[in-house]
């Protein structure tokens, strides 16, 4: 193994990061993604009662709640992996098209559409999905390739960039079950990146690893992040949320309970709900 | 000479049973893949299709099925014939035979394959969605190619079994290996002597599917199972 296992992660700044950068310093920055009031329903339990969020180019949001807050669903709702009962999902500026389905759910109007826009999001999931039968540079290539149509050659050139950009290209031929959990999760990352997305959606990234092995997908998010990268993260790490995210949303039985700089609502909450979370969650 | 010099007759019989065990495999597997994907659809009707279907062939010994099927089929193919004017209609052996075992093992294989479908974890599909694929590419690129490592063990029993029941044919005509087996036994009176020769010949046939199915799961289980070096 002559390879580095890391690469300085802050060295590669993309055209998107300069650009947002620079977008921060002067006018308001683009809202890359808005919703509105979405609600959720599990049979008679109402998981979101009507959330709004939006986030600007370059924000990085951090979600954060007790389990069962709905944190989790906002996300799966914002790509109609989970289908609202009611709200509007805004990507980029283009509003994704929604009819009333069968069972009172939301659905995409137009099939296309929803795949475009679920492209501008790429998700990181919690049990990082990684395509089994594929190996890392197979899952990065993947989606590029029959969803944006570039040639093998450019696929493969982005997904090796990727993939270095995460600190995992000695592992580019290994399959899934091969790698450790950070490994499998940073290589789940690379093939978000891969999509160039607006914004990347991130779901409990660490929440499946051994402890370990957090620091290092952390450490890949931290960078992400400051290269300029719009992110909503859904996590339990408080360090994260503190010293990443510009914006923390506190969710609390399907509502937004409180919102804010972290600096403000971290170290003083105004809610009792914030409160007792967080003084059960220290870290 | 060798089994009284009837052995390549009895090969050519060979021919027409490996014939029609692989066009019933062919034609179960559409069935299998139409039904698990009825059994795993939305739509009650088609739940409830291929649950009758799976229930009834399922249930039913494969030579009163395939009785049923050949006379049935020839009296409805006749009486519609009839209607439209034509003369007396005689069935193929072999397309009634590979038809008939391909409705009876599409049924087994409905629920080898919906099992295998099942077994691939949601994540799977669900990454392939959230990243702008169709629902098509993930069934052809995420799905299909995981079902097929889940699918060989029971996939290679029923092709096992099927290899098999291609002997009942030769009940309703068709010209294969048992067939001429019967013949040569009734010509020589050496009955022992055929059936010894064919259950070898079914034995070398289903040995080396076993052999080359094993191989295909571990060709598909790449990244599965450790890698051996």
């Amino acid at each position: 193994m002559t390879e580095p296992k890391t690469q300085p992660m802050t060295e590669l700044m993309t055209e998107a990061a300069m650009e947002s950068s620079s977008a921060r310093a002067g006018a308001e920055p683009a809202t890359k993604l808005q919703a509105e009031d979405l609600c959720k329903r599990f049979g008679a339990v109402d998981v979101l009662k009507g959330v709004s969020l939006s986030a600007r180019a370059g924000e990085v949001i951090a979600m954060i709640g007790s389990s069962g807050s709905g944190k989790s669903t906002i996300l799966r709702c914002l790509n109609l992996l989970e289908k609202p009962h009611a709200g509007r999902i805004i990507v980029g500026g283009e509003e994704l098209r929604l009819m009333p389905g069968k069972g009172g759910e939301l659905e995409a109007q137009d099939p296309a559409q929803l795949q475009r826009i679920r492209a501008r999001l790429a998700m990181v999931f919690q049990q990082f999905n990684l395509w089994a039968h594929m190996t890392a540079l197979q899952n990065v290539v993947e989606a590029p390739i029959r969803v944006l149509g570039l040639s093998r050659a450019e696929a493969t050139e982005r997904a090796e960039r990727y993939l270095a950009r995460v600190g995992v290209s000695h592992r580019k031929d290994a399959y899934p079950a091969h790698m450790s959990g950070g490994e499998q999760q940073r290589v789940a990352i690379a093939r978000a990146l891969a999509m160039e997305p607006e914004v990347m959606l991130f779901d409990e990234p660490t929440s499946a690893l051994d402890p370990e092995l957090v620091g290092e997908v952390l450490r890949v998010m931290r960078s992400l992040a400051e290269e300029g990268r719009t992110m909503l993260v859904v996590t339990h790490e408080m360090g994260f949320a503190r010293e990443v995210a510009n914006r923390v949303i506190f969710l609390h039985r399907g509502v937004i309970e409180e919102e804010g700089a972290p600096a403000e609502i971290l170290a003083q909450p105004r809610s009792e709900r914030l409160r007792s979370f967080l003084s059960s969650s220290l870290k | 000479m060798f089994l009284h010099g009837y052995f390549p007759a009895i090969l050519e019989g060979l021919r027409s049973t490996l014939l029609v065990s692989a066009v019933s495999l062919a034609i179960a597997c559409v069935f299998g893949l139409m039904g698990a994907g009825a059994k795993l659809s939305a739509s009650r009707a088609a739940n409830i299709a291929a649950d009758t279907y799976t229930t009834l062939i399922r249930g039913l010994p494969e030579l009163v099925l395939l009785l049923l099927i050949f006379y049935g089929g020839q009296i409805l193919i006749n009486s519609l014939a009839d209607k439209a004017g034509l003369g007396y209609l005689d069935i193929n052996p072999f397309i009634a035979g590979t038809t008939t075992l391909g409705f009876i093992f599409g049924a087994y294989l409905t629920e080898t394959f919906r099992g295998a479908i099942l077994a691939i974890p949601r994540g799977q599909s669900e990454a392939g969605l959230a990243y702008g694929m169709s629902r098509g590419q993930v069934l052809r690129r995420i799905v299909l190619p995981q079902m097929v490592r889940h699918a060989i063990p029971g996939f290679t029993n029923n092709w096992l079994v099927m290899i098999k029941a291609t002997a009942l044919l030769s009940i309703i005509g068709l010209d294969d290996m048992v067939h001429r087996a019967n013949l040569a036994s009734a010509a020589t009176r050496e009955p022992f002597t055929f059936y010894a020769a064919i259950g070898g010949i079914y034995l070398a046939v289903t040995t080396v599917s076993i052999l080359l199915l094993g191989w295909v799961e571990r060709r598909f289980s790449l990244g599965v199972r450790k890698v051996e070096f």
